[in-house]
C-alpha cells in the first residue's frame, strides 16, 4: 500500500489537541510520526500516512480542515 | 577520483545511507546530504591541481558528488569575479566584488551549476528521464542541458504562467506539463510523481546531489580572490540552498587546508513580498512561517522554502544577517548595477544589490571589507520587471538640426 510523507505545522491553539489520533480514527489510514518538535506555542510533525491514495488525500483534507498546515515533506519544490 | 563519496547522511539524525537517488531519511524524514571522505580527497587534491583544471565548475570535480567524469553542463561555472570599483566608490567600499553569474552557461543563471551536477549524476546513476518543477531559471537550465545530454525531460508548471516564460522552455522541446490548480496543488502533485516514477526529479529525489553544485560558487570566489575567503558575502535566498552550500563550500576549503579558518559573514537577501526566511531571522527565531509570495522577484518567490531553516542556522553560525527589500528597491538595485558596472541582472540580482546597499548603510559592511555580492541571473530574463522604469529613447527627425536641438548634450 502506498505511503506518503508530510510535514505538518500546528498553530498555537491546536498544539494541545490529539489531531493525529483523530485522523487515524476518522480515515482508513495508518499514521506514523517520525519526527516532531512541539512546544507550548508552536509545533511541527513529520508524519507518514499509509493507505489507498484516495484515502490519504481525504485524510490530508481532513487535517487541513482542522486548521493544520499540511505540506509534502519536501516543502516547496517549484523553483 | 574513486572513494571520495562516503554516501548520504541525514542532516537531522546523522543516519548514513548509500549514495542512491533518495532524499529523505527513512527514520526521521529529515533531508539527506552528501558526505565525503575528505581524507581521500586530500591525498591528491591541491590548489595547483585545481588551477590546472578546465575553466568551468568541473575544475572542482573532486569536491562534487559524481563518481565518473563530467558529461553534462561542461561549460557551466567559472564566471567572472568583477572588482566593482564604480559601485564600490558609490557605496564607499574599496573591495567590492560581483560574482557575475548573469553570464553562466548555457542559460545565464546560477541554476546551470546545480543542473550540470544533477544531470551528470543522474546519468551515471542510469536515469534516462529528468524532471523539475519550475517557473523560470531552473526549468531553463534543465530543459537546455537535457537537450544537450539527449535525455528525456519533463517540466511542470502551474497553468496560466506568462507566455514568455513558457516559450523559453518549449524551444528546447521538453514535455512542458501545465497543471491546473493553484501553486500548492502543483507542488503536491510533483512530490507524488517524484515518489512514484523512476525519474531523476532534479530538485526532489536528486536534490542531495543537485544542491552540491552551488558549492562551486564558494570555491570559485575563493580561488579568484587568490585563495582567500571574503569577509562579507551577500546571497539571495529562495529555497535557502544556495546560501547553505556556499557556507559548506567555504568550510570544506578550510578543512582541506587551502584557506585559513572561515570568518566570512553571510548576509541573506530576500524580497519583501516573499521574505519568510529573512523575517524569521530578524525576529530571532529559527522556524519560519510560510507565506504567499507577492513580488517582482519571481525567481526568489518560494513561500515555504525547503532549506529555510538551514539558511537561518548557517547565517547565525557566521554571525551574519538577513534583510529584505521592496520591489522599488529591487528595480533601483538592477539599475544601479547596470549603470555602474555594466552588468544587467534579473530581479534576484536587484535583491542582492538592494540588500548590499542596506548593509552598508546600517554599518554592517565596512569600507575595507572584502565583500562579494552574488548576482545570480541575467536581466534579459526579467525585462518586464523594469520596462516602465528605464525611460524612453529621445525621438528626432532625420535632420541634423533636429539632432542638435532635440538631443541633450549633442553639441
Ligand atoms: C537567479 C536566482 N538566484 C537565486 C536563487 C536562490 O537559490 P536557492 O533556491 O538555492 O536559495 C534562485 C532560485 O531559486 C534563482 O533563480
Ligand atoms: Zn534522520
Amino acid at each position: 500500500m502506498p505511503s506518503l510523507k508530510y510535514h505538518l505545522r500546528f498553530p498555537e491553539e491546536k498544539v494541545p489537541s490529539p489531531i493525529v489520533y483523530e485522523i487515524g480514527k476518522e480515515y482508513p489510514v495508518v499514521t506514523n510520526i517520525r519526527g516532531a518538535n512541539v512546544t507550548e506555542t508552536t509545533g511541527w510533525l513529520n508524519l507518514e500516512l499509509t493507505g489507498e491514495i484516495a484515502d490519504i488525500e481525504r485524510a490530508v483534507e481532513g487535517l487541513k480542515q482542522k486548521g493544520i498546515q499540511v505540506d509534502p515533506i519536501e516543502l516547496d519544490v517549484i523553483e | 577520483m574513486t572513494g571520495k563519496i562516503k554516501g548520504l547522511k541525514c542532516r537531522e539524525c546523522g543516519r548514513a545511507y548509500p549514495a542512491d537517488p533518495i532524499h529523505v531519511c527513512e527514520m526521521c524524514f529529515g533531508p539527506l546530504e552528501v558526505d565525503y571522505n575528505y581524507d581521500v580527497i586530500k591525498q591528491t587534491l591541491t590548489r595547483e591541481s585545481i588551477e590546472k583544471g578546465p575553466p568551468s565548475l568541473w575544475r572542482y570535480i573532486d569536491l562534487l558528488p559524481v563518481e565518473g567524469r563530467a558529461t553534462v553542463g561542461l561549460d557551466a561555472g567559472y564566471t567572472p569575479l568583477v572588482h566593482a570599483k564604480n559601485l564600490g566608490a558609490q557605496l564607499g567600499l574599496d573591495e567590492l566584488y560581483i560574482k557575475n553569474d548573469t553570464v553562466n552557461h548555457p542559460t545565464l543563471s546560477f541554476k546551470d551549476r546545480v543542473v550540470a551536477v544533477a544531470l551528470t549524476r543522474a546519468r551515471e546513476m542510469g536515469f534516462e528521464t529528468v524532471a523539475c518543477a519550475s517557473t523560470g531559471n531552473l526549468a531553463n537550465a534543465v530543459a537546455a542541458q537535457a537537450a544537450q545530454a539527449g535525455m528525456r525531460c519533463f517540466v511542470f508548471i502551474p497553468a496560466n504562467l506568462e507566455a514568455g516564460k513558457v516559450l523559453g522552455n518549449l524551444v528546447y522541446r521538453p514535455t512542458v506539463v501545465e497543471v491546473e490548480g493553484n501553486y500548492d496543488d502543483v507542488n503536491r502533485l510533483c512530490s507524488e510523481i517524484a515518489s512514484k516514477y523512476p525519474w531523476a526529479f532534479v530538485n526532489v529525489n536528486i536534490r542531495p546531489y543537485y544542491a552540491e553544485g552551488s558549492k562551486s560558487l564558494a570555491y570559485e570566489t575563493v580561488e579568484q580572490l587568490g585563495w582567500k575567503a571574503p569577509d562579507q558575502v551577500v546571497i539571495p535566498i529562495a529555497s535557502g540552498s544556495l546560501l547553505t552550500k556556499i557556507w559548506k563550500g567555504l568550510h570544506e576549503l578550510h578543512q582541506l587546508g587551502f584557506i585559513d579558518p572561515v570568518t566570512t559573514k553571510l548576509h541573506g537577501a530576500q524580497a519583501e513580498g516573499c521574505s519568510p526566511v529573512a523575517t524569521a531571522f530578524k525576529r530571532g527565531v529559527d522556524f519560519f512561517k510560510p507565506v504567499k509570495p507577492n513580488t517582482i522577484a519571481k525567481s526568489l518567490a518560494i513561500g515555504n522554502p525547503a532549506d529555510g531553516y538551514y539558511a537561518i542556522k548557517a547565517t547565525n553560525e557566521s554571525a551574519g544577517s538577513m534583510d529584505f527589500v521592496s520591489d522599488d528597491e529591487i528595480v533601483d538595485g538592477i539599475k544601479t548595477l547596470a549603470q555602474t558596472e555594466g552588468i544587467f541582472a534579473e530581479t534576484a540580482g536587484g535583491v542582492t544589490i538592494g540588500v548590499l546597499k542596506k548593509l552598508v548603510k546600517n554599518g554592517l559592511i565596512k569600507k575595507g571589507d572584502v565583500t562579494v555580492a552574488y548576482v545570480t541571473g541575467n536581466g534579459l530574463k526579467t525585462q518586464e520587471a523594469i520596462a516602465e522604469f528605464v525611460g524612453r529613447p529621445v525621438r528626432i527627425l532625420p535632420k541634423l538640426q533636429s539632432f542638435e536641438e532635440g538631443v541633450p548634450h549633442a553639441n
